[in-house]
């Protein structure tokens, strides 16, 4: 357990690794779309994925040629809750606005610490 | 039930590096806008509360710019950037930059249109430099949970 959990945050440690998990969470992906946006090797891509591969965070699928990446599902979850704290963020950042806009509403009884003029 | 969506919606594009985020307000356009645009107001919903914003620069018109610093127990944080286009009660075009990370630039759209009942849909899209630099500001929740919260991440290897 604590060698898994060591790998998986040395896994994560990495910003193209955990940009590439982020992109995998969108949908499966080949190692050659995977390696697309970057600037780097094939083979380098490659060796992500296995570092990604052996913390359990990916499986390659060994059905057909194309053997796509697959995000682990329990990782997909996690993924999603991520970008769910940032959604939450841009949401009570717009919960101040919808208050703000509540208060100097018109004919609103707001207090709008007169700032509406 | 009601048809309409309040929360704020995100979804991270899948062939542009790019984030869209909707969200719908009780207000008209023209009070959404000014809301984005009145300095005052905007360091009133702006940024976080535990957060203290102040405005070095503002100058919310086509051609004009800003600046800005986010302070907490922490630190400081510094935006900058111009505003390319705006135009009154429908479009915002800015560019955005957190000198943290100087090299990094996103393109900032904000599509204002009229809804029925003198609401507001508005559409914000984020475009970045590249894949990374968008999924790391995405996953800038997962720094925080590989650096602070590893709770989520005991719960999925204990299940595993």
């Amino acid at each position: 357990m604590e060698d898994r959990l060591s790998r998986v945050f040395a896994a994560l440690a990495d910003p193209l690794r955990r940009d590439m998990v982020a992109r995998l969470a969108t949908d499966d992906a080949t190692v050659n779309e995977l390696a697309e946006p970057y600037d780097v090797s094939l083979q380098a891509v490659s060796k992500h994925i296995k570092v990604l591969e052996d913390a359990g965070l990916v499986r390659r699928s060994r059905q057909a040629q194309r053997r796509p990446v697959h995000l682990e599902a329990e990782v997909f979850d996690l993924m999603t809750a991520w970008i769910e704290r940032y959604r939450r963020q841009v949401e009570q950042r717009y919960q101040r606005l919808d208050e703000l806009l509540a208060d100097e509403a018109p004919g609103s009884t707001g207090t709008s610490e007169g700032a509406a003029s | 039930m009601s048809t309409t969506t309040r929360e704020t919606s995100i979804e991270s594009v899948r062939d542009l590096p790019m984030v869209r985020i909707t969200r719908e307000f009780d207000a008209p356009p023209e009070r959404v806008f000014d809301a984005h645009v009145d300095v005052e107001k905007v360091r009133r919903w702006l940024g976080p509360r535990n957060l203290t914003m102040t405005v070095q620069r503002w100058d919310a018109e086509t051609g004009g710019g800003y600046r800005y610093t986010h302070t907490d127990a922490d630190g400081e944080y510094r935006f900058y950037g111009s505003f390319h286009e705006v135009r009154p009660s429908e479009r915002i075009v800015q560019t955005f930059t957190f000198e943290g990370f100087p090299d990094g630039v996103c393109l900032e759209t904000l599509t204002l249109t009229a809804l029925d009942g003198g609401r507001t849909r508005l559409v914000g899209t984020s475009l970045f430099e590249s894949f990374e630099a968008r999924d790391a500001m995405l996953a800038s929740g997962m720094e925080v949970g590989v650096n602070e919260g590893y709770e989520q991440l005991d719960e999925l290897l204990t299940a595993g």
